[in-house]
């Protein structure tokens, strides 16, 4: 098995890394880059736990291989705050209790900020499509919709 | 396993020509990595096909469009001709999977899988779409329909890969539309779906017809004799119900989990009938 070498970006950082042929994505910003904000869910692209976003396209980092990463731009969770101030998104999921395990929340995360930047004016049915591929078992759903368009009226009147 | 990257059609078809039958092409992977993880598919050689020129573009031709085999099904549902011309077609791609493997999923992929279910097969099918294949002796076109030979099975030679897929050009007064039934809003696979593209004549009745069902065979089955009960009527009831009674009279199912026989036949009647009456509203039909 050969290795790779890869040179990608990663929020906006120039990244370099060595990966095996059959890694995924998910696998190498987790274990050779250490951003541990992407989950393992389910690792065949029906939970959305490992939501990135790929050249701009939201997408599960765990059915991507890290060779595809080759000149790429990525975008995770951990690029999603300014330094120490908090995204709208991650604050209203705080002040809406969009949470209670945590897991789903970065790929929920990333996956609502692309579509506010899509979408900036998003109703629930929207927003709830959307996030379809996202699974969360612990609030079924209503509070995370509530701080999706709570984060929407706020990013609209910044 | 070996990943290679190449950047022309020709070194993709040598690398998969070289490696028989252990070598997989990478495009959208939302199948392939799903195939690799649980052991389904273990691939000598994986061969990704997105910098090769032309995968990930959509071009005009022939006043159609050609779509390479590397475009995703966000990228397709954002150019505004393909949605104005094949709002059928985009539709059903568009019911793939969730966003994030619509960031990834392709036509191609999707048709190359083999799954009787795919969404976008019988859109594809009734667009009368043409996918052109790559191989060790250069390329040749065949008709989407003839594509798929079975369950996971396709007509693709070894070594063989798709390129891209034509959308050929419609006329004025043409449409089509794609509907699938499944239990629940989103993110699942279709029980039976149905896939028709029409075109009107001066009178505004249907001058032309295809019509293909999915999920209810082996493949996906275009079904002449349903688009000969609509031609030359302006879809009346009995047309309809002449079109729902040649569907089920094609539809060849499985019973399984997600539906049973007698429920997928008649279902696939219901939604042909519904598709094209879409279909029609779209293309300007009055009735």
């Amino acid at each position: 098995m050969k290795s790779i070498a890869v040179s990608t970006t990663v929020n906006g950082d120039a990244v370099d890394f060595v990966c095996a042929p059959e890694e995924t994505l998910l696998d190498a910003l987790r274990n050779r880059l250490g951003l541990t904000g992407a989950k393992e869910g389910c690792g065949t692209g029906d939970c959305g736990a490992c939501s990135v976003t790929l050249d701009g396209r939201l997408v599960c980092a765990c059915l991507v291989l890290a060779a595809e990463a080759e000149g790429a731009e990525i975008g995770t969770v951990e690029g999603v705050a300014d330094h120490d101030a908090l995204h709208p998104l991650q604050q209203s999921f705080i002040d809406n209790a969009a949470l209670q395990c945590g897991v789903c929340t970065p790929g929920l995360i990333v996956a609502a900020k692309a579509l506010l930047e899509k979408n900036p004016e998003p109703t629930d049915t929207e927003i709830r499509y959307w996030l379809a591929g996202n699974l969360c078992r612990c609030t079924g759903y209503d509070k995370i919709v509530r701080a999706v368009q709570d984060a929407a009226a706020k990013m609209r009147s910044a | 396993m070996r990943y290679e990257r190449p950047e022309t059609v020709a070194e993709a078809a040598r690398l998969l020509a070289g490696a028989g039958g252990a070598a997989r092409v990478l495009a959208g992977g939302t199948d392939l990595l799903v195939q690799m993880k649980s052991g389904l598919s273990e691939p000598q050689i994986v061969v990704d096909i997105k910098r090769i020129p032309g995968m990930r573009s959509i071009t005009e031709e022939a006043g159609g469009l050609r779509v390479g085999a590397a475009v995703s099904g966000a990228e397709l549902g954002a150019h505004a001709g393909a949605v104005a011309r094949w709002p059928g077609v985009v539709e059903a791609v568009e019911l793939i999977g969730s966003t994030q493997v619509q960031g990834r999923a392709t036509m191609a992929g999707n048709l190359c899988n083999g799954s009787p279910a795919a969404d976008s097969v019988p859109a594809l099918v009734a667009a009368d779409a043409v996918a052109r294949i790559a191989g060790p002796d250069g390329e040749r076109d065949c008709p989407v329909a003839e594509i798929p030979t079975g369950p996971g099975r396709t007509a693709l030679a070894s070594g063989e890969f798709i390129t891209s897929i034509f959308l050929p050009a419609r006329p004025g007064r043409a449409s089509d539309a794609y509907l699938r039934f499944i239990p629940r809003t989103e993110m699942d696979i279709a029980v039976a779906s149905a896939g028709v593209a029409l075109a009107l004549g001066e009178d505004g009745r249907v001058a032309s017809a295809r019509v293909a069902l999915g999920a209810v065979a082996p493949t996906v089955r275009l079904v002449p004799e349903a688009a000969d009960a609509i031609e030359g009527t302006a879809l009346e009831p009995e047309a309809l119900e002449s079109l729902a009674r040649a569907c089920e009279a094609a539809c060849d199912p499985i019973d399984d989990k997600r539906g049973t026989i007698e429920f997928r036949t008649r279902v696939a009647g219901v939604l042909a009938r519904r598709a094209a009456l879409i279909a029609f509203e779209r293309a300007g039909g009055a009735q």
